[in-house]
């Protein structure tokens, strides 16, 4: 059914791979501009969600298997929590970065950017999981069914 | 690159965080491996691992001292500080010690109410649920509160919806539940919100010190009331109290035990810990939220609650009734505002908290053998199921608050603190209420053991596995009447802390 919108599919064959470079920018650059792990995640949901509305949802779980997207959504979390937790080992409180390089600065930066890399993780798979989760319901019973 | 030792002494400093981080971790972790018996394994250690955090914390803060952790090594006001003091290191006690007890009684009951592919992501919801109750009552930030509370209900919401494979009502009394729930949310963080407006913090101790000047403020006082509805939705105060009964019975049977005797307890807590720590004793006293709001809500909790209890015929009905009367009990102490009365509070806390986790299990054995709680079904089951059934009588003996049970050092202590006001109405009323008691459990121990069993179906005596997690709560609830040493001296610090009678060594750092 999908072989009429033509357009739609070059376009967004065309948009995908910006879309998720963009999202990447976003979350690297997050702690020197506005952006950072939630608004990254988001970007990058994004294309795979895009994808699927054009596409269908079976080719998109192809690229994207629903047990993958499950594995990232704890993977995510546990970045951040493991990030507090090397901040504990190395002689600092939880979610203490400065002990975390050289320098306070330093360590500050990197705890920053593997925090916010967590948050992209999570949110990134949980906005895909709900997507998947919406689209894949089997279609309401309407009054013609009975 | 590790620099510090990692020795117990070492270790002991990061406590307060430990008991949060290490059920947060163990819940992704378990969908990480995503197999079911590792989830297990990982929950009930880090359950095993909570339980001996807080019992070591709570045998260093008895005394009245304070452990600050400043997390992310930000000192207080300006980041989040976790303050453990004698009040809620009890909580947390009672938290890690039920769901220890709890989870290994899980296991076995879960495998035939849950389908197998959901029980990884149950141990997962657990631990989220079990992290949300622990953060937010060691939380010294008030915000932090908000947090927890919102990642203790969600996973909630979704644990007791998983009860829809035993019955479908469970995802409306679910949904209901979210409704309530959330709602409950917002208006606590609505109240938070005029808080931080009037002064400019989040920090618990800060905004205790910064009140005082405002007390005759309306935005503050309306924070007040926000707050106590809020947090009266979430512990199911009588009038707010109607997600409760839905949600406890259609849960899977060992969430309905975790549940009961943790939910909300914690959230007595924060109701507790806002009334008389952030805000200061006498301004709640002067708004009139102890006399006019908490005393006749109570009072009616402990009665309407019990008598519609004896009309029902779902056995984890009448519990979950009975809950909200035994709730009645402890809003009832917090009412007197006197130290025996707090002391009745946290010590009912615990006492109701290992009563009806034990009740709820038994109840859950049943329902694991014969698949239905409605009481006429459960005919003469006293004779098939021996053992399941006396620990419903001893523990619903402990609900009434038979002497050498748990419930009746509540009572005792709930009375005497009645009478310390001369309030002697009220200790009648409290011996009123609890013959109501003794009628609900008076219909269960004569279904089970004075009626003959229905149809010819042979029912057998539920696993061990299920009997013994049910009977050491058991064996607690008498224990704990007939040894008050731990309980009754945890309660009257937690009150002197709670109170502000115990030296408060302020901003005390780690």
């Amino acid at each position: 059914m999908m072989e009429h919108h033509l357009i739609l599919r070059v376009i967004t064959k065309i948009l995908i791979a910006p879309i998720l470079i963009f999202a990447f920018y976003v979350q690297f650059h997050g702690d020197y501009s506005p952006g950072g792990g939630f608004q990254a995640g988001i970007i990058f949901a994004v294309g795979f969600i895009l994808y699927g509305l054009v596409f269908g949802l079976r080719p998109t779980k192809k690229v994207l298997p629903e047990w993958v997207v499950h594995k990232f959504m704890a993977l995510g979390v546990l970045i951040f929590a493991g990030t507090g937790v090397a901040g504990l080992m190395m002689g600092g409180n939880f979610l203490d970065y400065s002990v975390l390089a050289e320098t306070p600065q330093k360590g500050q930066h990197l705890g920053l950017l593997l925090i916010e890399f967590g948050v992209g993780t999570t949110v990134a798979a949980v906005m895909i999981s709900i997507f998947y989760a919406f689209a894949s319901r089997p279609p309401r019973i309407s009054d013609e069914d009975w | 690159m590790f620099s510090a030792p990692f020795t117990f002494a070492a270790l002991s400093q990061h406590f307060p965080i430990l008991q949060v981080v290490i059920p947060l971790i163990a819940a992704p972790l378990a969908v990480f491996i995503g197999v079911t018996s590792i989830a297990f394994l990982l929950a009930f250690a880090a359950s095993i691992t909570s339980l001996i955090i807080s019992y070591s914390m709570l045998m260093q803060v008895i005394d009245g001292s304070v452990i600050s952790y400043h997390i992310g090594g930000w000192a207080p006001p300006w980041g989040i500080e976790y303050r453990v003091d004698a009040a809620n290191a009890f909580v947390l006690l009672i938290l890690s010690a039920i769901s220890t007890v709890v989870l290994p009684y899980a296991k076995t009951s879960i495998e035939r109410e849950i389908r197998a592919s959901a029980q990884t992501l149950f141990y997962t919801c657990y631990l989220l649920c079990f992290t949300g109750l622990l953060g937010m009552v060691i939380t010294g930030d008030a915000f932090n509160v908000f947090v927890f509370l919102e990642i203790s209900s969600l996973s909630t919401y979704v644990l007791v919806a998983l009860g829809a494979e035993r019955d479908k009502r469970a995802l409306t009394a679910a949904f209901n539940y979210l409704i309530m729930g959330t709602i409950g949310a917002t208006f606590f963080v609505i109240g938070l919100g005029l808080l931080y407006m009037m002064t400019g913090t989040l920090n618990m101790a800060d905004l205790a010190n910064r009140l005082p000047a405002l007390s005759d403020n309306r935005t503050v006082q309306t924070a007040l009331g926000f707050i106590v509805v809020g947090m009266g939705l979430k512990l199911a105060i009588y009038p707010l109290h109607l997600w409760l009964p839905n949600a406890y019975t259609y849960a899977p049977s060992a969430v309905t035990a975790f549940l009961a005797a943790t939910a909300t307890k914690a959230a007595i807590y924060v109701l507790l810990r806002f009334m008389f720590s952030v805000f200061a004793p006498d301004f709640t006293a002067a708004t009139g939220a102890l006399n006019l709001i908490i005393l006749p809500f109570a009072v009616i909790a402990m009665f309407a609650a019990s008598i519609i209890a004896v009309f029902q015929a779902d056995l984890k009905k009448t519990l979950a009734y009975s809950s909200i009367a035994q709730i009645g009990y402890m809003l009832l102490g917090i009412s007197y505002f006197s130290h025996t009365g707090i002391t009745a509070t946290m010590i009912h806390l615990f006492n109701h908290a290992v009563t009806k986790a034990a009740l709820f299990m038994a109840v859950g054995a049943i329902v694991y053998q014969t698949g239905t709680s409605f009481i006429p079904k459960l005919a003469g089951l006293g004779k098939q199921m021996p053992w399941t059934s006396a620990a419903i009588v001893a523990g619903g003996l402990s609900l009434i608050g038979i002497p050498a049970t748990a419930g009746f050092i509540s009572k005792w202590v709930l009375i005497s603190g009645a009478l310390e006001k001369g309030w002697w109405w009220m200790a009648m009323l409290i011996v009123a209420s609890s013959l109501i008691a003794v009628i609900y459990v008076w219909q269960v121990v004569e279904t089970l053991y004075l009626k003959e069993p229905v149809g010819d179906v042979v029912v057998k005596e539920a696993p061990l596995s299920l009997l013994i997690p049910t009977w050491i709560l058991v064996i607690a609830s008498i224990y704990f009447g007939l040894d008050t040493e731990l309980t009754l001296s945890s309660a009257r610090a937690a009150a002197d802390a709670l109170l502000g009678t115990a030296p408060l060594a302020a901003g005390a750092g780690s």
